[in-house]
């Protein structure tokens, strides 16, 4: 069976340093990080030097990767035969204690995706970039942006200040909801606290492996304070999540609904087909059982053929090769994941030159 | 779709001949009222030293309240509203407990985890005294009165010089069947501030049991405070993996491979995918953790255990006998957390097909094993 043409939902442009931005900042701001001698704003997220970061196959001689189009187009689209990409940055605009540089750097970022990857290659699509230090610039910034389709979704970091179901956050569900974009939550943090409930780690290993319960506690969030129920077109997107992980949550979170309803009344159905429903999950890390016929039961388990949507997570090392689909994976649910579920989900990818 | 709760049938249960189980988590709790946090059951236990202290500064917790926890349960006491044994609080009076739960239920081992017994106070030194005076009640009042119980060791972790102090006291007293911890430490559990704790516990030959709950300070979320009961609880599963992956990474089980953890209502279907995701982490970044030699997934198998409540509930339910086949039946034991009011009947908790051998690890065998107890 072959399989479709790819769109994958989760590729990374690398800032390639805080000087590519500067012409995309207001004079202010400008004056300010070069008066200020500003550090880049990588986050210890993805260190630059870490091996899952970039992979080292795709490092160029700065050591980073995907730092231009023509890279990431070379490593990452034409491979993999992708028609379609949406582009997360990950420059650390949202860790930023100041909202008003936040917003700057937000904006910023934004305007040097649409003019530095968008304009150049028509396979690219964006998530908008916004600043969550303050809800209501948030939404000045999607009301920004949203009239470019290119943008597809609103992007926001799985770990904050405070959870992202809490009532401040929603006028960025109400504007997204608005504009027919998703939520997608990114792996990453701001480090506002430890990124376990537990204390801080020592180890970069553990920050990695605890993104996954950090998903697992804002679908928590979301479900409980009603999100799902407050904005009924809104569809959100776990990226970089792991996917493995999702049955066992929604087993427990599913019981404690049973148990504990009445709590929050506006939770008419069970968490779990809920889920099913409002939330998908990108690829990659998959997090496979090792077992034989492993993957089959895992998908069983999830319960839904419309939920993953294809991603590389590119330039993050996490296969070898063209591997990005999980061996074991029935051809039939790849081709959904390939560009069925991506177009289901991203109302904007339908629209455009190129999505067909 | 509606979920039945309500009218699920119960088996009558009266004159039948029932399996022999374990319960690994039932919750014992000093009886009549409660001075500044401390029932004055303990008092008999306690020095004039910390019951004045008590009376005048109460014990005081990292959260706001004077009394009761962070959120609001769903009933009084967290307990089943048929608990309260009359005129006291649940779980405080051994013959009702026997009467309602240890008999008809068959327990034939059941492992005492007292919560609220000052560990995560402010105060280490009174965290300290609490910990001894609830072991010196568990023996006393529980353990000595009736030979299917088990005490946990509590210990205040957060100062490891007296916590060791306590495990030395209690090492090779057949009162005790492990050591208890709460889930949410002030650290990572793995860091090395707990390993001569770790130390003490492997050279005591006992298990550490990690119950959920706890005061570390830190939110339940990575991304701070939810705002419901239920985001708590379910909030649980992310604390206990996030201690779970410090435990195997920090390399505990490489310095004391005979320590044995028990990972207590925090969840345990969790437990194969976090060992898939660790594994997936470790191949590539293992030059960051020269101290580990085998696969993260390989401690998991060897050294921790969970108990089963609250089970988590697919459907089909048959699902989660496919999760046990990842994780290992041997690592499973069953649990009851009576008296709370999120109780797993023994009857109905695991309602999906089992081997004969299955259904004996999983709700006596495996814990009979774990716990050297014949």
């Amino acid at each position: 069976m072959t399989l479709p043409a790819a769109i994958d939902c989760d590729v990374h442009p690398t800032v390639p340093s805080l000087t590519a931005l500067l012409p995309y900042l207001q004079d202010m701001w400008r004056d300010t990080v070069i008066r200020r001698g500003f550090d880049e704003l990588n986050t210890i997220s993805y260190p630059s030097v870490n091996p899952l970061t970039f992979r080292s196959d795709w490092r160029d001689a700065t050591g980073k990767a995907g730092t231009s189009v023509a890279a990431l187009a070379k490593q990452a689209l034409d491979p993999f035969g992708s028609r379609l990409a949406i582009l997360n940055c990950l420059y650390g605009a949202q860790a930023l204690f100041s909202e008003d540089l936040g917003a700057a750097f937000c904006q910023a970022i934004n305007d040097w995706i649409a003019k530095e990857w968008l304009d150049k290659d028509d396979r690219l699509r964006a998530s908008i970039v916004v600043p969550t230090q303050n809800p209501e610039r948030a939404v000045e910034e999607i009301e920004r942006v949203a009239g470019d389709r290119r943008f597809v979704q609103v992007l926001l970091l799985v770990g904050g200040e405070i959870p992202l179901g809490r009532r401040q956050n929603w006028p960025i569900y109400a504007a997204a909801q608005k504009h027919g974009l998703p939520i997608g939550i990114h792996a990453g943090s701001t480090y506002r606290h430890p990124v376990t409930p537990v204390g801080w780690p020592s180890y970069f290993t553990e920050d990695y492996v605890n993104q996954a319960p950090g998903f697992q506690s804002q679908l928590t969030s979301l479900m409980a304070e009603g999100v799902f129920a407050k904005f009924p077109d809104l569809t959100v997107v776990l990226m970089e999540s792991g996917v493995s992980w999702l049955p066992a949550y929604l087993w427990r979170l599913t019981k404690f609904w049973k148990g504990l309803r009445s709590e929050i009344p506006w939770v008419s159905d069970p968490p779990a087909s809920i889920v099913r429903d409002r939330v998908r999950m990108t690829l990659q890390p998959f997090d496979a059982p090792p077992d034989e016929g492993g993957i089959a039961r895992l998908m069983e388990h999830i319960g839904s053929d419309e939920f993953l949507l294809f991603s590389t997570d590119y330039p993050h090392w996490q296969f070898e090769g063209l591997a990005a689909l999980p061996a074991g994976l029935d051809p039939t649910l790849a081709a959904k994941i390939m560009a069925e579920n991506p177009l289901r989900t991203y109302p904007r990818l339908n629209d455009l030159k190129g999505a067909t | 779709m509606t979920v039945d709760v309500l009218n699920r049938p119960i088996p009558d249960v009266t004159g039948q001949s029932r399996l022999a189980i374990a319960d690994c988590d039932i919750h014992p709790r000093p009886a009549g009222a409660g001075i500044g946090g401390v029932s004055k059951s303990l008092y008999p236990y306690l020095s004039q030293r910390w019951r004045d202290h008590c009376e005048n500064f109460a014990v005081t917790y990292r959260q706001p309240w004077e009394k009761g926890s962070a959120y609001p349960k769903g009933q009084p006491s967290a307990s089943r509203i048929d608990s309260w044994p009359p005129g006291k609080t649940p779980g405080s009076d051994l013959a009702f407990m026997a009467a309602q739960h240890l008999d008809p239920n068959n327990v034939t081992l059941g492992i005492l985890n007292p919560l609220g017994a000052g560990q995560g106070a402010m105060n280490l030194e009174l965290s300290a005294a609490l910990a001894n005076a609830t072991n010196e009640w568990q023996k006393a009042e529980w353990t000595s009165q009736d030979s299917r119980l088990k005490g946990s060791v509590v210990v205040p972790y957060e100062d490891a010089a007296a916590s060791v102090k306590e495990i030395e006291l209690r090492a090779g007293d057949k009162n005790f069947a492990q050591i208890l911890f709460l889930s949410r430490t002030a650290t990572p559990m793995g860091q090395k501030q707990y390993w001569p704790i770790f130390e003490a516990a492997a050279a005591a030959n006992l298990p550490i049991g990690v119950h959920a709950f706890g005061y570390g300070g830190n939110a339940i979320t990575s991304s701070g405070w939810g705002s419901y009961y239920l985001e708590e609880m379910v909030g649980h599963a992310q604390a206990q993996q996030a201690l779970t992956v410090s435990l195997i990474l920090e390399g505990v089980f490489e310095r004391f491979p005979t320590l044995k953890f028990v990972m207590i209502e925090g969840g345990v279907a969790w437990a194969a995918a976090l060992g898939w995701r660790m594994d997936a982490q470790y191949k590539k970044l293992k030059q960051e953790l020269p101290h580990l030699k085998r696969l993260p997934s390989e401690y998991l198998r060897s050294n921790i255990w969970f108990t089963t409540q609250p089970i988590e509930e697919p459907e089909p339910r048959t699902q989660l006998a496919e999760v046990f086949d990842w994780i290992g039946w041997d690592r499973i034991l069953f649990a009851t957390d009576y008296p709370h009011w999120d109780f797993d009947d023994p009857a109905q908790a695991l309602p999906f097909k089992m081997t004969e051998e299955q259904r004996r690890a999983v709700f006596l065998n495996n814990a009979k094993a774990l716990f050297g107890v014949t």
